[in-house]
């Protein structure tokens, strides 16, 4: 039966980690292919990147990141952030990434969603959500709304509504990142995890809130996440990923345990 | 045979190979190298096949991209990869006389290596497309039951992540791999060969279906060795030692 995967997230700017994260006797590394090795070594079953240079004349820093990271790990990852159009979806896949996430694109024009699926297959495209909790309202039946610009602005999006338009859309799958979670480390928004999985067909990657590994057991059982996704409480060493999954499998959560 | 025989006869296929390359450039890459080993790759216009370039790299072997005959027919092994619809890839395969190649290919006895798609492609029909294929083996590739479900709960489609393999019987491809071992999957059909004897391993996702099929020359899988960690790595350096016997 299929494992749950566990997915360390690293955030880059002009081709560097945007924290130190402390490896081998606590130096900090800023080299993110460096430490995709380091997490691929220590059993990730995917790594995310996300790019989150701010001038376009850097972005193709990130492509040569990939490229460098694709020659190095030998497990599926994805890169987001900066993904516009069509083309930049081609140069990410073509210098080796699995899959490219969309966010704010696919909001602003959702067909991105189904020129990627059309172009490099669903498995290649994953619709990233970042999202918060509202008022129910006729606008937001579910009491969740899609935001960008990193949660300052709303878009009047509900966000179960969104994540059924980009499964239909052809995305194959979704990153969902709870904005009133994400850096609190304390623990994954269920309900909104276990709302969005029960209602698409696609996995659901859970996002934002992990600080210790019974966080992680939850999401993969109440939340009913597909994967979740992984910060800080592996970046500052706090946890190794083989002391996470060795969690989950006393739980009897199935991870990989071989690598 | 004397060392320095050998050695003459090998400088000498080098020196020709040179020749022939001003003649057809690109034949010289596909000669053998010092170990006797080309892999090539099949290019056909099915997703992104660099990975499997990458991993062979990695693990020190040599290869080429090809959708070229001539290349491919003076490799020593086949690597037939793939991500995307049956359909426009056997449009591809047919157009470049592929399909007849890859029969003939299977015939030979070549080592040949099916991946994903690949190895829905090696059977004779697709439910993807409703696509006559190649018929290598016979049997079809299905897509997987919408009301897929274990344990009372819906199970997703694509199956998309990490899962074993039951393997029915011992292969040299499939050497050294513990039971423990997991691979990367990533399909909303599956191979579904007609005779249980191809079968040579299977994996269970709602259903027991063939993730791995082995017939003659041929091995083929449904995961991704090349996105499959140690274990993915391990079969392709298998692969690149295995006579196809």
């Amino acid at each position: 039966m299929i494992s749950k995967r566990i997915i360390p997230c690293l955030d880059v700017r002009d081709g560097k980690l945007t924290k130190g994260i402390k490896f081998k006797g606590n130096v900090d590394i800023g080299d993110p292919v460096e430490v995709a090795r380091e997490y691929y070594e220590q059993g990730a079953d995917e790594i995310v990147f996300y790019d989150i240079t701010a001038s376009s004349d850097k972005r193709d820093i990130m492509i040569d990141v990939v490229r460098r990271v694709a020659e190095t790990i030998f497990i599926p990852f994805s890169v987001g952030g900066g993904i516009r159009k069509l083309d930049d979806m081609r140069k990410v896949i073509g210098a080796g990434a699995e899959k490219v996430s969309v966010n704010s694109a696919a909001v602003r024009d959702p067909d991105i969603i189904s020129q990627g699926a059309r172009a490099f297959g669903s498995q290649c495209v994953v619709l990233g959500m970042d999202v918060k909790k509202v008022e129910v309202s006729r606008q937001t039946p579910s009491g969740y709304e899609i935001v960008i610009e990193g949660g300052r602005k709303f878009t009047g999006i509900d966000a179960l509504l969104w994540a059924k338009e980009g499964e239909r859309r052809g995305a194959g799958e979704i990153c969902l990142n709870s904005i009133d979670a994400d850096g609190m480390q304390n623990g994954y928004e269920l309900n909104l995890t276990a709302l969005i999985s029960e209602n698409v067909h696609i996995p659901v990657i859970a996002s934002g809130g992990a600080g210790v590994p019974e966080h992680l057991a939850d999401v993969l059982t109440a939340g009913k996440a597909d994967a979740a996704l992984i910060a800080s409480m592996v970046h500052y060493r706090t946890y190794t990923i083989a002391q996470i999954k060795n969690y989950l499998r006393d739980q009897n959560i199935r991870t990989r345990m071989l690598w | 045979m004397p060392v320095q025989r050998m050695f003459f006869y090998w400088r000498l296929s080098i020196k020709i190979a040179k020749y022939i390359s001003k003649y057809h450039e690109g034949v010289a890459a596909a000669v053998p190298s010092k170990t006797g080993l080309m892999i090539a790759i099949i290019d056909y216009n099915a997703g992104n096949i660099t990975s499997v370039a990458r991993a062979l790299h990695s693990i020190g072997r040599e290869f080429v991209i090809t959708d070229d005959i001539k290349m491919l027919d003076a490799a020593s092994h086949v690597i037939f990869p793939g991500v995307g619809a049956a359909g426009e890839a056997m449009a591809y395969l047919r157009q470049k006389k592929l399909d007849v190649w890859l029969q003939a290919c299977f015939q030979s006895g070549k080592p040949l290596m099916g991946i994903c798609l690949g190895t829905q492609i090696v059977l004779a029909s697709s439910e993807e497309n409703s696509t006559g294929c190649i018929g290598l083996v016979p049997g079809s590739t299905k897509r997987f039951p919408d009301d897929l479900a274990a344990d009372g709960r819906a199970l997703k489609i694509p199956h998309m992540g990490w899962n074993s393999v039951t393997f029915k019987r011992k292969h040299p491809v499939f050497e050294g791999l513990s039971p423990e071992a997991e691979f990367y999957f990533v399909h909303s059909y599956y191979p579904s060969p007609s005779d249980e004897a191809a079968v040579l391993g299977t994996t269970d996702y709602g259903i027991t279906f063939c993730s791995v099929l082995a017939v003659k020359n041929l091995v083929a899988m449904q995961f991704h060795p090349e996105k499959s960690g140690r274990p993915g790595l391990q079969i392709l350096k298998n692969f690149c030692a295995w006579r196809g016997r």
